[in-house]
């Protein structure tokens, strides 16, 4: 089991022809996962990879009963995109582009809204590194190698903080379930919580590491989560503790404009929640794997 | 992105948002003429810069003659005003804006914001205007009235009302009160921005609702379809630093330590600079590379990151995951033999083929300090500093005894 992602997934890629989304359909076909089609407007009938290319969503779907979508589409159309794909039956959806208005993604969520929520698309991202379920599929743009099959299940809006986290649990011996990146945008498609459930829910996850930073209350709000609802145990690391307030740190959400937003007091929050926080990014490996042998003992 | 008040006040103005009669002057002869052009006895002058809390710092000042607008834009101009959100160093005050002083009844807080919880546009209000947000939810929360704006139907009028009547504003005025909410909602949703605070929002003692300050603050990503707002960027008020690194494409924020970092990613350059904390040190900057970390802009990052007069080591914090520590170390090598350093380097790379990377840094002949885990790396950093600036303190004082 894993969440969102699994073996059966079939992927198409928005805006495929552009030279990432290339390298990294590549780079996703190399790993496994069924890449069964690509969407770009106007450029229907070509192929990439030998992918055959639509000029619609629905078209794709309709043709090869896709049921996950990777949006690669530059800043100005990603919004169109992503809602493109909600409409069009995809039940997945990972947005990579980094740089979407704020507003654009205001009108996203609203959008999906139309959609009762069986039929709704659950989107991670954008301006995020993607999801692997290791040994199955990616949809994303991370390096496969660095993640073993396994327990541990990693939600983070960084993507190479998320690596360094992967990378050191291999070092360890220690694989994961699935990797989920949430992304450094303001406004995005799943919140911590929201992948916290789903982790909750799935038989494969016994432990899972939130890697959080400065900016916004969705740390918090897993941080209530996890003290009401959540039996697994959780390990967090957040970032931004010497970070100054009221500045832009690179991602566009994190910036801390109100209480309770700055990295010392999220970790607060989250320990005071019962959650296992790592004091540094080197001892995130070690953390999970103490916390794994307390549970096993 | 943050403009000016005056800019401000004219993009609220052409929404219907009522504004105080004022003018822009470069230079005090300017202000003093722009005053006699508005009339009127008495007159607000106020630095243009892009802090707030320019009150209580000098920044603004009543003024009843012509005389008395030159003496203190005098003192105004080229003044680097310091307040609460500027940090010690300050900002310049290139620019003076001169109004009409505006007597007034009741002060009132409006705020327009991205509220990331509702993932919505919010609007935040309060009968205590004057004082700081931060003030007013510490000391009167209560007075603070909210509310979401439904983006599939914009701001509704009965909404605006309900905030009016809220704040206790007089029954004849909640249409012009109305007015002005619905133009600052459509200014933030047309112009794609991050924040409209108005504070304060007045009642004159000619029952007018006029935005004495104004303050608004832009989206990065959505400037690609306001290319008006793009030319109101005003370079003076930036981070010299800064604006150079985002001219190439580089997040950067300077900070005041004294050790450098270059990293790819946002996160693992924030985990990089709290790392250095823990070790005993203090990073000089944030600075994200990007997820590709090509020798270009490796060697563009050393040449920023030490263009800062306090960096005294350079801690480089590489993640490969889709390339290759190998290729990342060859850059970082390339750079250092086309423009070397004077202060140490200390590289971490991580990720695939690391061993190759770090066999290409120890035998590049360079004096790379080279770390395997970051917590390491910040450590060796710090005692890199600490015994260079040591070693350079030592030099100083032989010099000294030689001569």
């Amino acid at each position: 089991m894993s969440i969102f992602l699994d073996r059966s997934s079939r992927v198409i890629v928005q805006g495929i022809t552009g030279r990432m989304a290339q390298f990294h359909t590549r780079e996703m076909l190399d790993y496994g996962t069924n890449v069964v089609g690509g969407v770009v407007p106007g450029k229907g009938g070509e192929k990439v990879h030998g992918v055959p290319v639509y000029n619609t969503v629905k078209e794709a779907v309709a043709a090869t009963g896709a049921d996950a979508s990777l949006v690669f589409v530059p800043p100005p159309f990603a919004a169109d995109s992503i809602m493109e794909a909600a409409d069009g039956g995809i039940r997945y959806c990972v947005c990579i582009t980094d740089g979407i208005p704020a507003q654009d993604m205001i009108q996203v969520k609203r959008y999906m809204l139309r959609y009762p929520k069986e039929k709704r698309m659950v989107l991670t991202g954008p301006n995020c590194a993607g999801t692997i379920t290791p040994g199955q599929a990616l949809l994303g743009i991370m390096p496969g190698h660095i993640y073993l099959p396994g327990p541990v299940g990693i939600v983070g809006r960084s993507g190479t903080l998320g690596y360094e986290a992967a990378q050191q649990l291999k070092d360890l011996g220690i694989g994961v379930s699935t990797s989920v990146g949430i992304g450094g945008d303001p406004i995005n498609g799943s919140s911590f919580r929201d992948i916290l459930e789903a982790f909750q829910e799935d038989p494969a996850t016994e432990v899972v590491c939130l890697i959080g930073e400065i900016g916004g209350p969705q740390e918090a709000e897993a941080a209530t989560y996890i003290q009401t609802k959540m039996t697994k145990p959780v390990i967090a690391y957040i970032a931004g503790l010497t970070a100054p307030k009221g500045r832009t740190m690179g991602h566009a959400g994190a910036i801390i404009s109100a209480f309770g937003e700055s990295a010392s007091e999220k970790v607060e929050i989250l320990t005071a929640a019962g959650v296992t926080v790592a004091e540094n990014p080197s001892v995130i490996g070690d953390t999970i794997a103490k916390v794994l042998r307390r549970k096993a003992a | 992105m943050d403009i000016h008040e005056y800019q401000a006040k004219e993009i609220l103005k052409s929404f219907g948002v009522g504004v105080p009669d004022g003018a822009l002057a470069y230079s005090p002869e300017q202000a003093a003429y722009r005053a006699r052009e508005l009339g009127g006895a008495k007159w607000v002058v106020k630095a243009q810069v892009h802090a707030g809390g320019r009150g209580k710092a000098g920044g603004v000042k009543l003024c009843s003659s012509e005389h008395e607008i030159l003496d203190v834009t005098s003192d105004m101009f080229g003044m680097k005003l310091v307040t609460h959100q500027t940090g010690p160093e300050g900002k310049g005050v290139y620019r003076v804006y001169v109004e009409a002083a505006t007597p007034f009844e009741r002060e009132i807080y409006l705020g327009f914001v991205l509220d990331r919880t509702s993932q919505r546009i919010m609007i935040v209000a309060s009968g205590e205007g004057g004082m700081e947000i931060e003030e007013i939810s510490a000391k009167r929360p209560e007075s603070i009235v909210r509310q979401t704006v439904e983006p599939a139907v914009g701001l509704r009028d009965f909404q605006a009302r309900e905030i009016a009547f809220a704040l206790g504003i007089p029954p004849a005025l909640t249409q012009q009160m109305v007015r002005t909410l619905q133009g600052c909602y459509r200014a933030f949703r047309d112009l794609d921005a991050t924040m409209v605070e108005i504070n304060p929002l007045v009642i004159t003692q000619d029952q007018r609702i006029l935005a004495l300050d104004a303050k608004m603050t832009f989206d990065s990503n959505a400037l690609f379809r306001h290319i008006e707002i793009s030319e109101l960027r005003d370079k003076s008020q930036e981070d010299p630093r800064e604006s150079r690194a985002a001219d190439r494409g580089l997040a950067y924020i300077g900070l005041t330590g004294n050790i450098g970092c270059i990293v790819n990613g946002a996160g693992l350059a924030m985990a990089t600079m709290d790392t250095i904390k823990l070790a005993g040190g203090e990073p000089a900057n944030f600075l994200d590379i990007g997820g590709g970390a090509t020798p270009e802009r490796v060697a563009k990052a050393f040449r920023l990151v030490t263009s800062d007069k306090n960096v005294q080591a350079v801690l480089v914090n590489i993640f490969a995951g889709i390339n290759r520590c190998d290729w990342v170390a060859e850059g970082v090598v390339q750079a250092l033999k086309a423009e070397p350093l004077d202060v140490p380097v200390i590289v971490r790379l991580a990720g695939t083929n690391v061993e190759a990377g770090q066999q290409i840094l120890a035998q590049s002949g360079l004096p790379i300090i080279r770390a395997g885990s970051l917590m390491e790396a910040a450590q060796r950093s710090v005692t890199a500093w600490k015994n260079d600036s040591a070693q350079n303190t030592s030099q100083h004082s032989r010099a000294k005894t030689t001569a």
